[in-house]
């Protein structure tokens, strides 16, 4: 489904991403580990669009298509959904609004008509209850005056809501309780299918107990430098970092 | 090019002119009062960008024009008239056609039952009481000289009494439409609204031009807002693109007294509001709001001025601009709290988005604060679309076109609900999406 080779990307002129390579297939979730400043979330940013990261080299491909030859709404329309670890505010756009004119505009690109009214409000009712929002947050300002984890379920409302085939999550965990944790985890694996998959982007094995990963990737200094199955984040929980600082400093040595 | 004129000498001209086509319609109390004014607007000078309160504010593409102050009766087309969409959703409505009232287009047929609703020509006819206390007490002339000039050619508008204890549910709405017979015409609408004790109402003003002439709307409205009494003002300025507008309101608030006014300005070339409001005494609230939209050259100019003179009194003020090509606007924000004006809260915020390269933004709070125990606080910001949330929307699929619109909906929205009245709500929704909504 996603193919990343060789990305590397400039952020206000320093290079981040410094030759990234991943393969994620249709029903597999992915868990991208790494220490602060490793580039984490440039590489969840990237995929999505945004238009500051700027992409020096590589290529990524999603179902064949170039994902960095097109913009970020099409990319979401090609079904691309990025939960944001600092969701924005939006002061005066509803929730209801928001998630209805972004489902039109998907459907549009797909050649599908727009959806019914009360289609839709049956179909959002539902998918609050994944994440166990208040009805009220619908008509609500969408993250204005949200608590942090009102804000990080929302993201994965909306997800819920948009469906699609690769969901990124930066850094969802982050500033979560555990009963949040577990109801963002939940809403997450209740979405998964054989026909989607999931890139978890976190510093903490904590998430993983949750939504468990096929596949582990520590990234650092901007590139992946070792992968492995779920085990891999049980070590990083266990030993830490370090390690892995060691084990690249070692490696660089003996190249 | 305009020849220089003297743009002054050619108004007082035509005053004998203008007195004559009054036709009588006038009282000795009145005739004094303009006399009075005329003599003022001869001794003050036009403003020019050197007044402070003028800065960024040059009036003399205004000065090029010789205005006529005598406007002609003519017949209005009635199809025109049919095509004003807003006021259908009033049934109680003044309408003023260059400046003069229309009985054939006014309805005031159930609101003559519970207040008074009518021009001011015909209660300067009748010697109206409440009209000879209230007239000119107001709105000082004497150092302003676009309110001297109002005074002094003063000869109708709108003047509305709401009877104390009287609740009157259904807006009152004031439409001053310019036609296109009238070239260079100069309209000046002189308002005089009071609410009695304990009463309540909502009075709409829209102003519209038909075609695209150059005129200049000068109005004047006096606001008496008695103790414990609500009134909302709404206010639409939807003039010619080549006009120019300029509005001073002067509210002056009793014991308790609620004032609320928003002020929505589309229109003409240039145009300012000045919006004034006195507490009188204890416990009175106001609110002014506001929200500007320019483009091409246009320039708009809010300035308001709060005059916390008693204790425990409350302001709250929220202007908004959304400026497009070369278009400026400016706002200035004074609030004087008097040294007794103790427990005073006056709030301020002036938001701009400017959406193109060459637009500009003047803004400036200006607080003179006297007393020691009062909260005021004031915010200015003029910036563009935020990226972030830009491309938010955007990566939930929705295109940069209707991204860009919903948050400058958004960014309205603010103002826009702040309005009671649907109809004004949905009518300014659709001028919004009209506007900004370039996709569809």
């Amino acid at each position: 489904m996603l193919e990343i080779k060789n990305l590397h990307v400039n952020v206000e002129g320093k290079e981040i991403l410094r030759g990234i390579n991943l393969s994620v297939n249709a029903g597999e979730v992915h868990a991208i580990m790494g220490p602060n400043g490793s580039g984490k979330s440039t590489l969840a940013q990237t995929l999505a669009g945004k238009q500051e990261y700027e992409v020096t080299k590589g290529e990524v491909l999603f179902d064949g298509k170039r994902l960095l030859e097109l913009s970020p709404e099409d990319r979401a329309r090609e079904g691309v959904f990025l939960a944001f670890q600092y969701p924005v505010e939006l002061p005066g756009v509803s929730n209801t609004n928001l998630l209805k004119t972004a489902l039109n505009e998907i459907r549009k690109y797909r050649g599908l008509e727009a959806i019914d009214t009360m289609e839709f409000l049956s179909m959002i009712k539902s998918k609050m209850k994944l994440v166990e929002l208040e009805q009220s947050l619908l008509s609500r300002a969408v993250n204005e005056g949200f608590s942090g984890g009102e804000k990080k379920r929302n993201e994965i409302f909306q997800m819920a809501v948009l469906e699609p085939k690769l969901a990124i999550l930066d850094e969802t965990d982050s500033g979560l309780d555990i009963d949040a944790l577990r109801i963002v985890a939940n809403g997450v694996n209740k979405l998964k299918t054989k026909d989607n998959a999931t890139i978890v982007v976190t510093h903490y094995q904590r998430l993983l107990e949750y939504i468990v990963p096929d596949f582990v990737h520590v990234l650092y200094k901007g590139k992946i430098v070792k992968s492995g199955g779920k085990d891999l984040a049980l070590e990083l929980e266990e030993k830490g970092y370090d390690w892995i600082k060691e084990d690249t400093k070692e490696v660089q040595v003996q190249v | 090019m305009n020849e220089v004129i003297d743009f002054k000498k050619l108004i007082i001209d035509k005053f004998d002119g203008f007195e004559r086509s009054l036709d009588g319609n006038s009282s000795a109390q009145l005739d004094s009062i303009k006399k009075d004014a005329l003599a003022k607007f001869s001794s003050l000078k036009f403003p020019t960008i050197k007044d402070e309160e003028w800065r960024f504010t040059n009036i003399s593409p205004l000065l090029k024009f010789n205005f006529n102050p005598v406007v002609g009766k003519k017949e209005f087309d009635t199809n025109e008239f049919g095509k004003l969409k807003l006021k259908d959703s009033f049934n109680n409505r003044l309408v003023f056609v260059d400046g003069i009232f229309s009985t054939k287009l006014s309805e005031t047929g159930s609101l003559s039952k519970l207040m008074i609703a009518k021009n001011l020509k015909s209660a300067v006819k009748e010697n109206n009481d409440m009209f000879h206390k209230y007239f000119n007490k107001y709105a000082d002339y004497n150092e302003q000289i676009f309110a001297s000039l109002n005074t002094a050619y003063c000869s109708d508008g709108a003047f509305i009494v709401i009877p104390e204890n009287k609740i009157i549910e259904e807006p009152i709405f004031l439409l001053f439409i310019s036609t296109s017979n009238e070239d260079q015409a100069l309209l000046q609408p002189r308002n005089l609204f009071i609410s009695g004790k304990n009463s309540e109402a909502t009075i709409i003003e829209q102003y519209i031009g038909l075609a695209d002439n150059v005129y200049f709307t000068n109005a004047v409205s006096e606001v008496v807002v008695g103790e414990n009494a609500r009134l909302n003002h709404i206010k639409i300025q939807e003039e010619s693109g080549s006009a120019f507008h300029i509005s001073k309101v002067e509210a002056d608030q009793e014991r308790n007294s609620n004032y609320e006014s928003i002020s929505i300005s589309l229109g003409a070339e240039i145009s300012r509001d000045e919006i004034s409001a006195t507490f009188k005494a204890e416990g009175s609230e106001c609110t002014l709001n506001g929200l500007y939209l320019t483009n091409g050259s246009q320039l708009h100019d809010t300035h308001t001025m709060i005059n916390h003179a008693k204790p425990f009194c409350n302001s709250h003020e929220h202007f908004k601009g959304i400026l497009e090509g070369k278009s400026r606007g400016v706002f200035n924000g004074k609030v004087i709290v008097r040294p007794n004006a103790q427990k005073t809260n006056a709030f301020q915020e002036n938001n701009n988005i400017i959406l193109s390269n060459e637009a500009l933004v003047n803004t400036k709070p200006q607080l003179e604060i006297f007393a020691d125990d009062v909260k005021c606080s004031h915010g200015a910001t003029i910036g563009q679309i935020d990226n972030e949330s830009l491309f938010y929307l955007k990566s939930r699929g929705i295109g940069e076109e209707n991204a860009r619109t919903i948050l400058i909906h958004a960014f309205a929205g603010d103002v826009v609900k702040t309005i009671k009245s649907e109809a004004i709500k949905n009518y300014l929704e659709e001028i919004l999406d009209k506007r900004f909504n370039k996709e569809s």
